[in-house]
């Protein structure tokens, strides 16, 4: 029992200086231990991350600058209607943060990441800087099979920037670490849908936004040390609503604000701010031609997203099912100011939520806000408003 | 408000609209499918070959704009649960069809059969259609074009271009309306393209005559319309362009300017390229602005979103689906930042520009994001200072009237000042005044 | 005497300057905006003859009287002659608040409204008529010169002794309100000699009979200058309102760009933050602009902002800037959305952080935004002058001078005590080159 307490304080307090730690010190001692090898920062929402770790390099999930860092330079290039996180990765960049990343894959989920990269080919053409083509077509055949030579073409770019093939054994092994670390994380998703007073929203989002920095083995292992040392924990169950959160898979949310929805009574049982681990549902083919397989997995298996275009499947249902999944009560929208997609896909949303006649409401926050009393005022009535509609 | 005489080509360009409009509003009488599309990579010769009639949404967007009931429009969508911060072509579009889908000419335009969605350039057309299959559940068929991140179109992102036609979009066609594919059908429409493209390209280039003959920008909207939307590939815009064509030259031999909305503009003081789209809702304020001040757009981006032409391309009859698909990632949008700054970079060098100036739209990303990176850039490669203002598309709530003209006011007597001639520089000889 | 006139008609305050033909400074005029913007130019201009005339009299004193007599005489004239026109202001004060008095929505209480109103007018008048010499300003404690700001401060203490259950302070404010609107927009024509005369009556009856001629003689000297008009250029937020022609209207851009230069000719960046806009600019070797930025729409990071803040906490948007100079810790601000203000501060409050600390954030995040338009237009380069009403506040200033520091090195910040006059000056300037101009072909 003390052992477990301890073992949570001590993963909690690691996953803790991973997410504060903005100069990436993490980053720093890995070349250190590592002087060959190279770091490449990932984007949101969805990269292959098992291609770069193939390439024996470190992908590091870049989202933003939260809310520690004063954005000085950032804000001179961008309008201001344009959401937070480009700044603060701007302001990361020419701050000299990022001098130890090798490239930078930036994926196709909205205008303003897409032309991010465009921005990094002006600002920084001493660095690879790739766009991502995230296929919009689900057909195997056209999309799976296009994506599968982006893919490739990636692949050729990491080559010549290590100097070194990858061979398909050695993706073949990325995608077993990659399929065992999303194998961890839906434990840990599953103990929170299923007892959510063990496994507090802030330290949840710790643990799982830890994998951002750390190596997929690395993060794999601090994941189950997490699951297996809470389950031994008495942590008391509190009268509290049971909330899914949507919408946040881009630019994130800051801890207090997490912390805030259940100080106000919310377990979150359920979020997308760490979608980008969970992009696939189950594994991925470790036989065959190994591109290929990430591919199929990618057009036939991605999660419902609000960058990925919903050309079979229904949002507004499959938002429905993940509340039923988690035995939620109702759903809270939280979205960063001017995103597009998750602004756009709201009110498709909210429609199929009213007609199931579950409960939500919406608010929208930037990366550096630092006033949550009027949510935490919001959120505290919802919940309160959901248990005596349950009753 | 001067009454001014509207040369030919004006005329012609009305009548084709007010034809498309009563087809459509007659669609559904005449038993005629309806397919609702975007600007940027539309496959209108397609489209035309089936015998399906285009509903282009951006246009009536800007059209509500022009018309002053976006404004309308943007807060029924806004009231039914659309965020302050998203596009506001998006939010006019869906607040038109729910107050009764009235169309620019007072018809009522006909709800779509399939929507193509032609997700070229702009991430916001997914959403957008996924919308609007929400409002009309009707099927959607997708054409991704692949984003020239690097500059360049590659063999993988034309086959799948290519791949997409073949397999998902012709296909969804016949099904809607039981015709098969006929290729020979669609040569004949992409060679009248390409004719029509042509001549378009030389009114556009005609700006390189000092005067220029055109306002390339804000009369260049009007001159791009029927390339650009349901008449790419037909008889009547080989007609318009050659119309146009002949009255522009005319203009170049005359030496004469632009026509504005307020007569013929005044003589030529300053010549500008233009990045970014122009604001609907003080169309006409926004344009005289420039042309009370002499200053006229010689070249813009804005005239490139639906096609770039005047770096060679041309729809190629031989290659049907190919040329559909270059044409298609060739659009301005979806090209790349240092492409883009290339082409403005060009633009200033081949049309003597004295400026660059950015109109950055509040609602279109796809433009705006890095727009300010891009003018320095452009600044530094040219030498000459960039301008920047600030409006939106169609929601009047970002246009501040006292705003940008303080800012393109300003900019024209920072350019007049530099040139060391205006009014307002330092005298040759005279000393600085002391206190 | 040939004179240069620029006028700078900013949404809050509308400044004159007028240059004489060498381009000295001879008169500088303020007054507020009001929403009559061709009021507030002819106003501004009134107000730049009367300080015009007061330096030539100045002159004229120093040659006659000498330096110390000049100390001891003419700000007693000037008072003497604000006094003056206070009271002209004060009698059509006294006639619209009757006037008001008729108006049916206090018909209920009429007699009794318009006898108290009436007897509080007088009051002022007779106060102002005889200034009462104890009443002395604190050191270093600020009035508004203005007639509207002087005359809402005596009416309302007035106006709290005067109610009661009957009559409230809220009845009595509402006459005044609306009562001083007509009086601002009233054009007052009380010509300058005339007025002046009367203070040199006032100010000579209490000087030594030679002194007392001298002053007089100088007065009449200072009259008798004949002022020639060599035009008048516009500038400024509503100059598109300004009753000139359009080859008399300047970007204020340009302007302040102008005028910066000619305040600090070793200026290359300005930075004017005024009421409803932001501004930074880049000028060359001659004060010509090479590259600005503006603020958008949102007047987020402008005075106005700083505006709103002082309503929200009850004290004058002067005191702001001291108030946050008695910060003793870092309090983050991220938004400046004017709309958000009010809210934000009072959670801060209620959450028990100091006023003082949440000021010094707010003005940092103003700061803030103007650093990102100091970036866009092309950075910060020496020497780097401030300018606009923000730039008499020190918590402004400080937290400028912190940030320029720590992202762009040692700069020299230039901030002129007539850093308000800024724009005008500029056009002032404008105005005389053009002249130049026109003489030269």
């Amino acid at each position: 029992m003390t052992d477990a307490k301890e073992n949570v304080e001590r993963i909690v307090a690691e996953a803790d200086a991973l997410y504060h730690d903005l100069d990436f010190g993490a980053v720093k001692r890995f070349k250190e231990a590592h002087p060959e090898a190279k770091v490449i920062g990932c984007l949101p929402t969805y990269s292959p991350k098992e291609i770069i770790h193939a390439a024996g390099m470190l992908p590091v999930h870049l989202r933003g600058a939260g809310d520690q860092v004063e954005i000085i330079r950032g804000d001179a290039y961008f309008q201001s209607y344009i959401c937070q996180l480009p700044r603060g990765i701007i302001e990361l960049a020419l701050s000299g943060r990022l001098a130890s990343f090798d490239g930078f894959v930036f994926p196709a989920i909205c205008d303003v990441i897409r032309n991010l990269s465009g921005i990094w080919q002006l600002l920084f053409p001493e660095k690879l800087a790739r766009y991502l083509d995230i296929p919009q077509n689900f057909d195997a055949a056209v999309g799976g099979r296009f994506y599968a030579r982006e893919l490739r073409s990636i692949l050729d770019d990491l080559e010549r920037l290590s100097g070194a093939k990858v061979s398909d054994d050695d993706l073949r092994r990325s995608i077993a670490a990659y399929n065992h670390n999303r194998t961890s994380i839906e434990a840990l998703m599953s103990l929170r849908a299923e007892r959510p007073w063990l496994v507090p929203a802030d330290e949840a989002y710790l643990v799982l936004r830890a994998g951002d920095t750390l190596l997929v083995e690395d993060h794999t292992r601090m994941v189950d040390e997490y699951v297996a040392a809470v389950l031994e924990l008495d942590r008391p169950k509190r009268d509290h609503s049971r909330v899914v959160m949507s919408g946040a898979f881009c630019e994130q949310p800051p801890l207090g604000l997490i912390r805030t929805f259940e100080r106000a009574g919310c377990y979150i049982v359920w979020d997308d701010m760490t979608i980008s681990s969970r992009f696939i549902v189950g594994d991925v083919a470790t036989e065959g031609d190994p591109l290929a397989a990430l591919a199929s997995a990618f057009v036939e298996r991605a999660v419902e997203s609000a960058s990925v275009y919903a050309c079979k499947r229904q949002k507004g249902s499959e938002l429905c099912r993940t509340v039923r999944r988690s035995r939620a009560e109702g759903v809270i929208f939280a979205a960063p100011s001017f995103c597009d997609p998750a602004l756009l896909d709201q009110p498709m949303l909210q429609a199929a939520l009213d007609k199931e006649q579950i409960p939500w409401t919406a608010f929208k926050y930037a990366e550096n806000l630092g006033q949550f009393q009027v949510i935490r005022e919001q959120a505290g009535t919802f919940s309160d408003s959901i248990r005596l509609w349950g009753q | 408000m001067t009454t001014v005489e509207k040369e030919p080509s004006m005329v012609k360009q009305k009548e084709m609209i007010a034809e498309h409009f009563d087809r459509l509003a007659a669609a559904g009488e005449h038993g005629k499918k309806v397919v609702y599309t975007f600007v940027p990579g539309n496959l209108t010769e397609l489209l035309l070959s089936f015998d399906v009639l285009p509903v282009y949404p951006e246009i009536n967007a800007l059209q509500s704009a022009m018309r002053k009931r976006a404004g309308d429009f943007i807060s029924e969508a806004e009231r039914v649960g659309h965020s302050e911060d998203v596009c506001t072509y998006v939010k006019c579009d869906i607040g038109m069809k729910r107050k009764g889908n009235i169309g620019p000419t007072g018809q009522p335009l006909p709800k779509p059969d399939l929507l193509l969605l032609s997700y070229t350039g702009c991430f916001t057309f997914l959403k957008w259609f996924e919308l609007l299959r929400e409002e009309y559940d009707c099927p959607v068929v997708l054409l991704h074009t692949p984003y020239q991140a690097e500059g360049k179109v590659t063999g993988s992102m034309r086959d799948y271009m290519v791949e997409q036609l073949k397999s998902q979009v012709i296909p969804a066609l016949e099904q809607l309306t039981g015709k098969p594919y006929d290729e020979d059908r669609l040569r004949t429409l992409l060679a009248l393209s390409a004719r029509a493209e042509d001549d378009m390209v030389h009114v556009l280039e005609s700006a390189k005559h000092r005067p220029s003959p055109i306002d390339a920008y804000f009369g260049g909207v009007y001159y791009i319309g029927p390339m650009f939307t349901a008449f790419r590939g037909t008889e009547g815009a080989v007609d318009y362009y050659q119309t146009l064509r002949a009255e522009v030259d005319a203009r170049v031999r005359a030496g004469e300017g632009p026509i504005t909305p307020e007569g013929p503009m005044g003589p030529e003081k300053y010549r500008l390229v233009v990045e970014g789209p122009p604001n609907w809702t003080n169309f006409r304020e926004f344009w005289q602005m420039f042309s009370d001040e002499g200053a006229v757009v010689v070249a813009s981006t804005y005239t490139k979103v639906g096609g770039v032409y005047d770096f060679g391309f041309r729809h190629d009859p031989r290659d049907p689906l190919g040329t559909l698909a270059d044409y298609c990632m060739g659009c301005y949008t979806n090209r790349s930042l240092p492409q883009r700054v290339s082409m403005l970079e060009s633009y200033v060098k081949d049309y003597q520009a004295d400026g660059v100036l950015v109109n950055s739209v509040k609602s279109c990303n796809s433009f705006s994001a890095g727009q300010l990176v891009m003018l320095r850039e452009v600044e530094q490669r040219t030498g000459i200072a960039g301008g920047f203002i600030e409006t939106d598309l169609v929601d009047a709530r970002y246009f501040s009237a006292a705003n940008v003209k303080n800012r393109i006011e300003s900019y024209l007597q920072m350019i007049e000042q530099k040139r060391g001639k205006g009014p307002g520089a330092t005298p040759a000889g005279a000393k600085e005044a002391t206190p | 005497m040939r004179t240069f006139i620029g006028i700078d008609l900013g949404s809050t305050t509308t400044k004159a300057v007028m240059l004489d033909e060498s381009g000295a400074v001879l008169g500088r005029g303020i007054t507020n905006s009001r929403s009559n913007y061709d009021l507030a130019a002819s106003i501004a201009k009134a107000e730049v003859h009367t300080s015009a005339r007061f330096e030539l009299l100045g002159r004229e004193l120093r040659a006659s009287v000498g330096v110390e007599g000049v100390e001891k005489i003419l700000p007693r004239l000037q008072s003497e002659l604000r006094r003056q026109q206070n009271l002209a202001h004060l009698s059509v004060l006294a006639e619209v608040c009757i006037e008001e008095c008729a108006n049916p929505r206090v018909a209920r209480i009429r007699g009794e409204l318009q006898r108290r109103v009436a007897g509080m007018v007088e009051q002022m008048t007779r106060e102002e008529a005889n200034p009462n010499p104890l009443k002395l300003l604190k050191p270093g404690e600020k009035t508004s010169e203005f007639f509207r700001d002087r005359a809402a401060s005596a009416y309302s203490s007035l106006a709290e002794q005067n109610a009661d259950a009957d009559v409230t302070f809220d009845d009595l404010m509402s006459i005044f309100d609306k009562a001083i609107i007509r009086v601002e927009n009233t054009k007052h024509d009380e010509g300058f000699a005339e007025l002046i005369g009367l203070a040199s009556e006032r100010v000579s009856a209490r000087l030594e009979p030679a002194v007392a001629a001298q002053c007089r003689a100088a007065v009449e000297r200072a009259c008798a200058v004949e002022l020639i008009d060599g035009g008048v250029i516009g500038t400024g937020y509503g100059r598109q309102r300004l009753p000139f022609a359009k080859e008399n209207i300047r970007s204020e851009i340009l302007c302040h760009g102008l005028g910066a230069h000619q305040q600090f000719p070793g200026t290359r960046t300005v930075l004017d933050i005024g009421g409803q806009d932001t501004k930074a600019i880049q000028v060359d070797a001659n004060g010509i602009v090479t590259s600005f930025q503006m603020n958008d729409r949102c007047a987020a990071g402008c005075g106005r902002y700083l505006g709103y803040i002082a309503d929200e906490m009850s004290v004058g948007v002067h005191e702001l800037g001291p108030l946050a100079m008695k910060s003793e810790r870092n309090v983050k601000i991220s938004s400046t959305c004017t709309v958000f203000a009010g809210a934000e501060l009072r959670d801060r409050l209620s959450n028990g952080q100091r006023r003082e600390d949440i000021l010094a954030g707010l003005h940092r995040a103003i700061i803030l935004r103007a650093m990102s338009l100091l970036a866009r237009s092309g950075g910060v380069h020496d020497e780097f002058t401030f300018t606009g009403g923000v730039a008499n506040n020190p918590a402004a200033v400080l937290a400028l001078r912190r940030l320029v520091q720590e992202n762009y090195g040692e700069r020299q910040l230039n901030i002129s005590p007539g850093s308000i006059y800024t724009g005008a000056l500029g056009a002032a300037l404008f105005c005389m080159r053009a002249a130049e101009s026109r003489a030269a072909a």
